[in-house]
């Protein structure tokens, strides 16, 4: 919403405040300012200048040499290039030293050797445009001394063309004795027909005494370019633009432009929460800026004469069809309509709220919206057939052209206006070109309705029209507002005296929207606020947003329909009790210890673990693409593939909720690889989802951890995994190898078992699934069960007394089938080993030469101690006897020689 | 004899001073004070002295005995001295030489900045609860004051996962106060971030998943003055001592009255800049006494519990915390950037 300051004074006087200090108290009593513009600031030293002499500069073909009075002792020279200005114009100065929009300077400079004081002016330059003056709109004769010859050989018209020769047909060349002003955009002008002397009156801004024109005998006029078929760089300078020639009352030799043009002006953009679709015009915010100020607060009630002949009810009916979707509909009519521009207040003042000027009936109701925030619209009488108005739903195959020239097709939900046959707007959103107010409309209907909020939004929304129109609708608008708005948009056709306000008022309003009435509650809204606010504060701030107390029942304005509840009452006590007065104490309850739970606590745990072992975090979406399951290898009947969709996902690579996080890891390890970035070690405690049967689902979460890089191999991840699992405290961890699973390469792959559960499994990634990523290298991952790793852990670990007597090492190398496990034998030792048996390290695999092909050598280092005494030489031999022993009878391992 | 212990003493004064290692010392030793050394020698002449010379002759040689070790003490203690110097010296390193590193990893930039708040809420009591993204509609946005036909709802907003609406990738982490209501016992005191879903394309401020942080008090007797307190502490603990806070007006479906918070834009100092916008605050959360319909719909009876309740985009603070200017940065994990943190 965006608010005119000057405007705002109409009904709150609040000019002297500065703009800060307005923002501010207007932000901290809940309409919140985002910016503050002071329209004129791009724009400094522009004055309004009169031209008192005008020469062609000696130096050029094209530039006038003019003096000009600013209201100082002596005149300005200003040389320029345009060639609408006349002596006696009002222009727009730009003296030197002086600032235009866009950050522009202008200082003193020479142009083609003489000096000028500072530059006119263009509308653009000014930052306007026609639409804000639309008498400013240049409109050029063809002079045929700036004709230039697109072939220079083969020119149309002759370089030494005089008064009377012939152009073509009936037009002849004319030559301007003499040009005096007429009126706005009018001269009367001389011309020399080489025989005879004519005078005509025409519009054309760029005579001056000594020009050639193309001059029309039998139609008596003068020949634009149009007229001659030819083209613009024929006649480079006789160009539709041009200095600004200001035709203001207020204009005055000497005087600033700013206020002239409407740019003294301060505007103010508000973020408006949904809550106060009343706060979405000037009257909703000059409500809460009285109050924010404690100023008093000036409304209106429109007057209207209404003396134009006969009655709304001999020309209209409206009926609405929809009364859920319609719930009031208001119109009142206008006849002898003299569409034209709207005089400069109003067109300010609708620029100054960023929209723009068209015609006066269309500003009155655009005009309407900001004053009232109730949308408007003014139908063409004449084309509503049958003189009916029904609000209904579109028909199936309707269709209608906006006034936005795009083609409509309505689908069967929109809400239409329309007559007997067709649709003539989009309720609430826009209106149909087939009734659109046109230069001669003559009967004009006004609309002032109020339509569903969501039925509106979601029309805009299909059709892709969101209109200022429809995002006030959309946050549901006060039904009681449409009568204000009608009356208003009449009485400035009055004021405006464009068009003759017939008498009577249709007013459809099926079911009249109830008042909200209230207690008032000082004693819970205080408790609510932790605060001691007086009824009586509390009764003047109500009273000041024109809440109605009688007694203790507060009536609710009909605008305030976000007010129901005492709490809602609370927030407009505090907010201009001031949310910054409420003191800050804590509330007197028992204190309580607050704390992480123990998964918790686990997942800190194991985060802390990843990144000690030097991983990173990553953070990666919970939705996937589908195709990420082809990749990773899953089989077709795969489980995993089971995903929850999203039934109107962003995109298919966002469509599913994952299942597995091992997509996710590979993105990520294959992006790092991609940008080359060396030895990259990755983890993430990511969620998986699968489907439950409440319809909602189980979020299991997996630790993934993902690296590549030099010196990484299978036993670096099995590394990390026995790391993290000691950091649990868990000890019982069994590794199966996986040659199933189809994301891992088959042989170096394995699952971890703690007991009976499956912790997950980890392994270096299949090279077929590495090729799905186009990645030649080697990739390793580990998927492990939060949940079963935090099932597992250990509880508080038991002191055991450190040893006394010494230990002695025993290494024992031996030759079993290449097939056998290292765990496997490791577990027949520790078995064998007894109670002196401490530790058996393995410190080396061979396969090789000196070796048969299907043999291996294994080395252990076995650590023997007793608790009791030092460990004899024969004990120990016993030990490596017996270990030897089960080595040899298990798994037929023999000592190497 | 005399005057050789003394011209002995004299000579080896002179040379042992002069002697430069240690091993030459060793042999200065042997030389004078060894049993085939000079002394010796000396002494050998003693028979032939007069009973009356021999014991003064004997203490003089004594003499030059212990003053002989003692400088030859002197002077090895010197040169030791000298020699570990020197190997100190020899042993000497080039300290601007890397050192040898151990590669730690770095925690997410975004859940550092989450654990810094979730440890400031467990330090006033709060507990963290555990969150659920896929959650019913009713959860998400009807119990919330948020009915059917909320633009919020709209399926060009909102990720849903049955036909009926009724089941969606959560929208906000406010899910979490119906949940809250309805699993844990009085009085409550909860902090629950998490992800949350909303159908906006990726861009350098958008993302369709991003984080929020939710936390919820109810309790007999808790006012508005308790939420700014609290917020106050919190934003203390992040923004530093001192920072200035001020409180606005704001709209949130479930709770009444809202506010957002702002923090003084601590580049300005209030004077308003580009950080800020030029308004000279930034705003850093949502929040508001949760509203009665809500607590209702929690099981909870207003008559005798209030609450409050504050909202906030973790992304947001992650990014202003750490000047990262793009979003997407984020979700990207590139090393290069996570190891910055």
């Amino acid at each position: 919403m965006i608010l005119s300051r000057n405007w705002l004074n109409e009904y709150v006087d609040v000019s002297d405040i500065s703009d800060r200090d307005f923002a501010e108290g207007m932000t901290i009593s809940g309409s919140k300012v985002e910016i503050t513009e002071d329209l004129g600031a791009e724009i400094t030293k522009v004055v309004i200048g009169r031209v008192l002499t005008m020469e062609k500069h000696p130096n050029s073909d094209h530039m006038y040499i003019t003096t000009i009075d600013v209201g100082e002792e002596a005149p300005a020279t200003v040389v320029t290039g345009a060639w609408n200005v006349h002596v006696g114009d009002l222009v727009p100065v730009a003296l030197p030293g002086c600032m235009l929009p866009g950050d522009k300077k202008i200082e003193r400079s020479k142009l083609r050797g003489v000096e000028s004081d500072g530059m006119l002016c263009s509308l653009a330059e000014l930052n306007i445009d026609t639409h804000d003056f639309p008498y400013a709109e240049i409109k050029p004769a063809a002079l045929l001394n700036n004709y230039k010859p697109i072939d220079p050989e083969k020119p149309s018209i002759s370089p030494d063309i005089k008064a009377g020769d012939k152009v073509f047909g009936n037009v002849i060349c004319a030559s301007v004795q003499s040009v005096a002003n007429a009126g706005i955009n009018l001269w009367t002008v001389n011309l020399d027909l080489g025989s005879t002397q004519k005078e005509l009156t025409c519009d054309y801004q760029n005579l001056h005494e000594g020009d050639l024109v193309a001059y029309d005998t039998a139609k008596n006029i003068i020949l634009g370019l149009e007229d001659l078929r030819a083209e613009q760089r024929e006649f480079p300078n006789c160009i539709p633009d041009g200095i600004f020639i200001i035709h203001e009352e207020d204009a005055e030799v000497g005087k600033d432009i700013r206020p002239v043009i409407g740019k003294d002006d301060h505007v103010v953009e508000f973020e408006i929460t949904p809550n106060r679709p009343d706060c979405l015009c000037m009257i909703g915010l000059a409500r809460e800026a009285s109050a924010t100020f404690n100023r008093e607060l000036k409304l209106h009630t429109p007057e209207i004469k209404a003396e134009a002949e006969g009655k709304i009810e001999d020309y209209a009916s409206i009926i609405i069809d929809e009364p859920d979707l319609c719930k009031r509909y208001t119109g009142r009519m206008v006849r002898n309509v003299k569409i034209g521009p709207s005089p400069k207040w109003l067109r300010e003042r609708i620029r100054a709220c960023g929209m723009r000027p068209i015609n006066n009936i269309v500003d009155i109701t655009n005009y309407v919206m900001m004053e009232y925030g109730q949308p408007m619209h003014a139908f063409d009488f004449s084309c509503v057939k049958d003189g009916e108005v029904h609000i209904r739903l579109a028909r199936e195959g309707e269709t209608v052209t906006t006034l936005d020239g795009n083609d409509r097709e309505l689908t069967t939900n929109m809400l239409c206006i329309c007559d007997t046959e067709k649709p003539v707007a989009v309720a609430g959103v826009m209106g149909g070109a087939n009734s659109e107010i046109v230069g001669d409309t003559a009967m004009v209907l006004f609309e002032s309705a109020n339509f569903d909020g969501t039925s509106v939004r979601r029309t805009a929304t299909a059709l892709g029209m969101r209109t200022d129109a429809s995002a006030r609708y959309e946050k549901g608008l006060d039904p009681e507002n449409t009568l204000k708005g009608v009356q208003r948009a009449c009485e400035l056709v009055e004021l405006l005296g464009c068009g003759e306000v017939m008498d009577g008022i249709i007013d459809v309003y099926p079911n009249p929207q109830e008042e909200t009435t209230l207690p008032l509650e000082p004693d819970k809204i205080n408790q609510l606020l932790g605060t001691d606010i007086d009824e009586g504060t509390m009764r003047k701030i109500l009273e000041s947003l024109d809440f109605k107390l009688d007694g203790n029942i507060i009536h609710v304005p009909s605008w305030r329909s976000d007010v129901g509840h005492y709490s809602d009452i609370a927030e407009e006590v505090a907010r201009f009790y001031g949310y910054n007065e409420i003191p800050t104490k804590f509330s007197t309850g028992n204190t309580r210890c607050g704390r992480y739970t123990e998964i918790q606590q686990a997942r800190r745990l194991a985060g802390a673990v990843c990144r000690n072992l030097g991983m990173n975090e990553i953070i990666t979406y919970s939705f996937i693409s589908p195709s990420y399951y082809d990749k990773i290898g899953l089989p077709a009947d795969s489980p995993l593939r089971d995903s929850i969709r999203i039934l109107n996902p962003l995109g298919e690579d966002t469509s599913i909720m994952r299942t597995t996080v091992l997509p996710s890891m590979l993105e990520i390890l294959s992006r790092n690889y991609n940008y080359r970035n060396k030895d990259v070690r990755l983890y993430e405690l990511g969620r998986t989802y699968f489907k439950r049967e409440d319809g909602l689902a189980n979020e299991p979460e997996i630790l993934c951890m993902g690296t590549y890089g030099d010196d990484t191999d299978f036993f670096t991840i099995k590394g990390w995994v026995e790391t993290l699992l000691d950091s649990f405290g868990i000890r019982n961890a069994k590794y199966v190898k996986d040659s199933e699973n189809p994301s891992y390469h088959p042989g170096r792959c394995a699952k971890v078992y703690l007991g009976e559960d499956c912790l997950g499994t980890f392994g270096q990634i299949d090279p077929r699934v590495m090729a799905n990523y186009g990645i030649d290298s080697e990739f390793y991952c580990a998927e492990l069960s939060f949940q079963v790793l935090f099932d597992h852990q250990g509880g508080l670990p038991v002191y055991a007394p450190l040893p006394r007597f010494p230990s002695t090492t025993r290494d024992i190398a031996v030759v079993c089938d290449k097939t056998i496990p290292v765990g496997d034998l490791k577990e027949t030792i520790l078995a064998a080993g007894g109670e002196y048996l401490k530790e058996c390290n393995l410190f080396d695999v061979y396969t090789g030469s000196h070796m048969d092909a299907d043999k291996k050598s294994v080395a252990f280092s076995l650590v023997m101690r007793s608790d009791t005494q030092t460990l004899t030489d024969t004990e120990a031999d016993e030990v490596f006897q017996s270990v030897l022993q089960a080595l040899k009878e298990k798994h037929g391992a023999v000592i190497r020689s | 004899m005399k005057e050789q212990l003394k011209n002995l003493q004299e000579t080896a004064t002179k040379i042992i001073c002069s002697a430069s290692s240690i091993d030459e010392l060793e042999a200065l030793r042997i030389q004078y004070l060894g049993k085939k050394g000079e002394l010796t020698a000396i002494l050998k002449q003693m028979g032939k002295l007069s009973a009356e010379e021999r014991p003064q002759m004997g203490q003089l040689a004594n003499q030059l005995r212990s003053s002989l070790e003692k400088l030859l003490e002197e002077k090895n203690e010197e040169l030791s001295k000298a020699l570990l110097e020197m190997k100190l010296q020899e042993e000497s390193v080039d300290v601007t030489i890397p050192g040898k590193k151990v590669a730690i990893g770095h925690k997410h930039p975004m859940y550092n900045v989450l654990d810094q708040i979730k440890d400031i809420f467990i330090g006033m009591g709060f507990d963290i609860l555990d969150d659920q993204e896929i959650e019913f509609s009713d959860y998400n946005f009807t119990k919330l004051n948020t009915p059917d036909g909320h633009p919020a709802r709209e399926w060009s907003d909102t990720f849903y996962l049955t036909e009926d609406s009724s089941i969606l990738l959560r929208t906000q982490t406010s899910n979490m106060q119906i949940r809250a209501m309805e699993e844990k016992e009085l009085p409550i005191r909860i902090l629950a971030p998490g992800r949350v879903y909303r159908k906006d394309e990726v861009d350098a401020t958008h993302s369709p998943m991003f984080h929020q942080i939710e936390g919820m008090v109810i309790d007999k007797g808790v006012t508005m003055g308790d939420l700014k307190a609290t917020l106050n502490l919190v934003v203390q603990q992040i923004y530093g001592e001192g920072t200035v806070t001020r409180f606005r007006p704001h709209h949130f479906p479930f709770t009444e009255p809202s506010c957002e918070m702002d923090i003084q834009c601590h580049k300005c100092g209030g004077k308003g800049c580009p950080t800020c916008k030029g308004e000279g605050w930034i705003e850093i959360l949502g929040a508001g006494m949760v509203h009665p319909e809500v607590l209702k719909n929690g099981g909870i009876d207003p008559d005798v519990y209030s609450g409050w309740a504050f909202g906030m985009g973790l992304e947001r603070l992650a990014l202003g915390e750490y000047k990262i200017n793009d979003l997407r940065l984020i979700f990207e994990n590139d090393v290069r950037f996570l190891e910055q943190f």
